[in-house]
């Protein structure tokens, strides 16, 4: 909904193309673009504040290079800027040496401590500790119950009692003991900042289990409130990280930039789905590039290459490029797509994306027409659709379900992208698998694609791989698609 | 279906590209075996709106004496409805900081504009409405029509207060034929406040002389059934439920039904929290939507329900909900924290869309209409 950071910013390049360096009124003008930005991120008015003055220092008499736009300089000194404030390090969990560590979860309501408790359990189970979790929320009805049953499906044990959560926590800390369980997760109640008595509760707990780490959960779609929260939870607590939770939503969590520069402490982990694997280790960078809108390439690139067989990748890009690239790989493709969850979501990440495309809305469901138009031709047909004449589109059509014109669509389309890959291959020179050997990931791009248009400034984590700008709307490439509707 | 392909064609390209980089990529070591989480199903399946088999009827057992004897704070003897100055009023500071800046200068300057936007920002009024409100200030200022900082202050109140008017704010229950019962379906992202929300206005309903019938539509939660259904002990409502996992659609259509069938006057029906962004559960609650309105009910308020403490996302989630169910108002909850709630101005102005209720504490009587001059008042509340 929101438009990209780059493109914000892109009227006001369009008047500094050709200048040699950024002017303090240049800058100005940009800041403003980028403050906005960042409110509408809901990152914290305070802390703005502090960015833009950084920012400022930095941008005025800028270089304004060839090879990137100033737009997109600028572009690169707050994501670099935005990456540091969020801070390099990864929490590293340091194991208590008399075991059990022990882990306090607090937070708002509905923030998703109950949650998050479990897929914590789940990841320190996936790190070969044995958790054992204590539900201390009374507060809530049947939060215990929640608790139990995610306990259930992770096969991590549970301990509650009903009364007091003070000494539910303690006993819960015994009983780890009595197990043998060297991790301990304490879910408490939900409870707001300013509520005394509950804050005093909390702080009880926390003195009786005494934690080796309190996470706090915070909502990613929390806005300027994060702040207050934060620090009135560090000031009776001391917060050793934040989880952030549904980050899987469009909100472009802000409050995980505010909340870590307010209280100086990093964002550890992060859950992404509501499944309980959906649940990671925090990437700043990452985070930094969804803030300015930039897309997630580095999370797509991770879930393609859970999704994706390497090799079958790997066969796959080369006949692409080849242009040897039949029906039925692309229905392969599409299989392993749909592992990667709703199309919807993946275009959303994608850096770039015209925004008819990020807001088109695709569900697996709209997946069906095509497969089963494939899934009705004969494999001689998969291998080569120009042999498709009116009586084979007739049958696939009644095959199918679709229309003869569906069927017509799809192959021609089909044809035109085989086309358009092979030029690109052609353009490209090399395979793709077979260089930069050591290269990380998502730097290299092909050579001669250059950047999305409007785009990412070069050397963000994350560039394009494949040459995809080519095939977009705007760039005006030979065989590029028709517009969107 | 056209654009379809070609997105499903850029989609499948864009992963080549990945796949070729991938190609270089040591596949990590461990790949991470998924759990077997429940999968919500996906509406794939034509609405076939038949009660299912498992849903029961819990009939109403409870009294005060067992209701008091639950762990979450009781009303006290002395009823009285939460008014938005005594519980907002906690949360002050954000505002009135900047408020008492502005006063103590002598005139309006440039500081005094930053002061206000800043105070209207951290309340989370967002970027675009704070920009329109200081606009036709700015312009008043320079006119001269607005010379001192307290009268800028009462203008931006007036001006605030003029953008929530004249929008109908009571909650819709049409009395009909016996059988025919209204329903309320409630919406929104996880952990907004749903399920509470119905426990509450449940009680109220009942307290109001109706009788209610609570639809545990939220089948995907853990235990979220038990959360409703201790609710309705504690309110004397009766209870739909069906299986964990199982469709929302049927249990709903299931509870109209037996609502219907024993002529009671409200169905309130709870839905699983989903983030507005996953295409396959807002299918999901599109047809729940639909459903609802199939059988003997009246589907009289679509609410969707959004925690007070939401930034800029709240007007997207409006949007898309809207968009899916025909929402016809929303409950903002948790107003009782520090969060300011300020994105209901964008909400109300931008989609149209009335707050109807307020939550304002963790008691059965904390849930509140809303009213937008206490609420306005609230914000500039000074001490």
């Amino acid at each position: 909904m929101f438009d990209s950071l780059s493109s914000r910013l892109e009227g006001i390049v369009k008047r500094l193309r050709g200048k040699g360096r950024l002017t303090e009124a240049d800058v100005d003008e940009m800041l403003k673009e980028i403050r906005t930005a960042l409110l509408e991120a809901d990152v914290n008015v305070g802390v703005v504040r502090n960015v833009t003055a950084r920012i400022r220092e930095q941008a005025v008499g800028t270089q304004v290079s060839e090879a990137l736009d100033p737009g997109q300089q600028v572009v690169k000194i707050v994501n670099a800027e935005l990456t540091a404030m969020l801070g390099g390090e990864t929490l590293k969990i340091q194991y208590a040496s008399r075991p059990p560590t022990v882990i306090l979860m607090a937070g708002l309501q509905g923030s998703g401590k109950t949650t998050n408790s479990a897929k914590l359990a789940r990841w320190f189970k996936s790190q070969g500790r044995q958790p054992i979790m204590v539900g201390a929320d009374l507060q809530r009805p049947a939060a215990v119950e929640q608790l139990r049953t995610l306990g259930r499906q992770i096969d991590v044990p549970v301990f509650s009692e009903p009364g007091d959560p003070v000494s539910t926590a303690r006993r819960g800390l015994e009983e780890a003991r009595r197990l043998g369980k060297d991790v301990l997760i304490v879910d408490t109640a939900g409870r707001l900042s300013i509520d005394t008595d509950m804050m005093e509760q909390v702080r009880q707990i926390s003195a009786v289990i005494q934690p080796d780490y309190t996470f706090l959960v915070i909502d990613a779609m929390t806005g300027q409130d994060a702040v207050s929260v934060a620090e009135a939870f560090h000031a009776t607590l001391a917060i050793d990280g934040v989880i952030m939770s549904k980050l899987d939503g469009d909100a472009r969590g802000g409050a995980a930039l505010s909340v870590k520069e307010v209280i100086g402490r990093p964002i550890a982990f992060a859950s992404t789905g509501e499944k309980l694997s959906e649940f990671e280790q925090f990437h700043p960078d990452r985070m930094a590039g969804r803030i300015l809108g930039m897309g997630d390439m580095l999370s797509l690139i991770e879930q393609a290459e859970q999704a994706f067989e390497k090799d079958q990748a790997e066969k796959a890009a080369e006949k692409l490029l080849d242009g040897e690239f039949t029906l039925d790989d692309f229905l392969e493709q599409m299989q392993a797509l749909k592992k990667m969850g709703p199309l919807g979501n993946l275009m959303g990440m994608m850096p770039g994306m015209p925004k008819e495309m990020k807001n088109a809305q695709i569900g697996d469901d709209q997946l069906k027409p095509i497969e089963a138009i494939i899934r009705s031709m004969t494999p001689t047909e998969r291998r080569k659709p120009e042999i498709i004449n009116g009586s084979r589109r007739n049958r696939i059509a009644m095959g199918s379900g679709t229309t003869v014109g569906d069927v017509n669509r799809l192959v021609k389309q089909f044809a035109e992208m085989q086309k358009m890959m092979k030029r690109m291959g052609a353009m490209a020179g090399a395979r793709p698998g077979k260089k930069g050997k050591k290269g990380k990931p998502g730097r290299m791009g092909f050579p001669g694609m250059g950047g999305l248009p409007g785009g990412m400034p070069p050397g963000m984590p994350g560039g394009l791989p494949g040459g995809l700008p080519s095939g977009f709307p705007q760039s005006g490439a030979p065989g590029g698609f028709p517009p969107f509707n | 279906m056209s654009s379809t392909i070609y997105l499903v064609l850029i989609a499948v390209v864009v992963v080549f590209g990945i796949g070729a980089v991938l190609v270089n990529r040591r596949r990590s070591a461990n790949a991470k075996p998924v759990a077997p989480t429940p999968v919500r199903p996906a509406p794939t399946k034509p609405a076939k709106p038949v009660p299912t088999p498992l849903a029961e009827v819990t009939p109403p057992p409870a009294t005060d004496e067992e209701a008091e004897s639950e762990p979450e704070p009781e009303p006290e003897p002395e009823i009285e409805r939460a008014s938005f100055r005594t519980r907002m009023s906690k949360a002050r500071g954000a505002l009135t900081g900047a408020f008492l800046g502005i006063r103590s200068r002598g005139g309006i300057t440039n500081e005094t504009w930053d002061d206000l936007e800043e105070a209207m920002l951290r309340a989370d009024v967002g970027v675009r409405v704070t920009d329109e409100l200081l606009e036709g200030l700015k312009g008043r200022v320079k006119s001269k029509e607005i010379a001192d900082p307290d009268a800028l202050l009462a203008a931006l109140q007036a001006e605030m207060r003029s953008r929530l008017e004249g929008a109908d704010r009571a909650l819709t229950f049409e009395p009909g034929e016996p059988g025919s019962p209204n329903v309320w379906l409630f919406v929104g992202v996880n952990g907004v406040g749903k399920t509470t929300t119905i426990g509450k206005l449940a009680n109220q309903q009942i307290a109001d002389g109706r009788s209610v019938l609570m639809a545990a539509g939220d089948t995907f939660r853990a235990a979220a059934a038990e959360q409703l259904t201790t609710w309705a002990e504690r309110s004397g409502a009766e209870i739909v439920r069906g299986n964990e996992g199982g469709d929302p659609s049927a249990v709903i259509f299931d509870a109209i039904e037996r609502a219907s069938a024993r002529n009671i006057d409200l169905v309130l029906a709870d839905t699983a929290g989903r983030l507005h962004t996953k295409t396959n559960l807002m299918d999901e609650l599109r047809k729940v939507r639909r459903v609802a309105a199939k059988g003997d009910g009246r589907v009289t308020e679509v609410l969707l329900v959004i925690d007070a403490t939401t930034g800029q996302n709240g007007l997207t989630q409006a949007r898309e909900f809207g968009d899916a169910t025909e929402v016809t108002g929303v409950v903002l909850t948790k107003l009782d924290g520090s969060a300011k709630g300020g994105i209901v101005f964008a909400i109300e102005t931008e989609l149209g869309l009335p707050v109807k209720l307020v939550g304002l504490g963790e008691t059965i009587h904390d849930m509140v209409p809303f009213d937008p001059a206490d609420f306005i008042d609230a914000l500039f509340q000074e001490s």
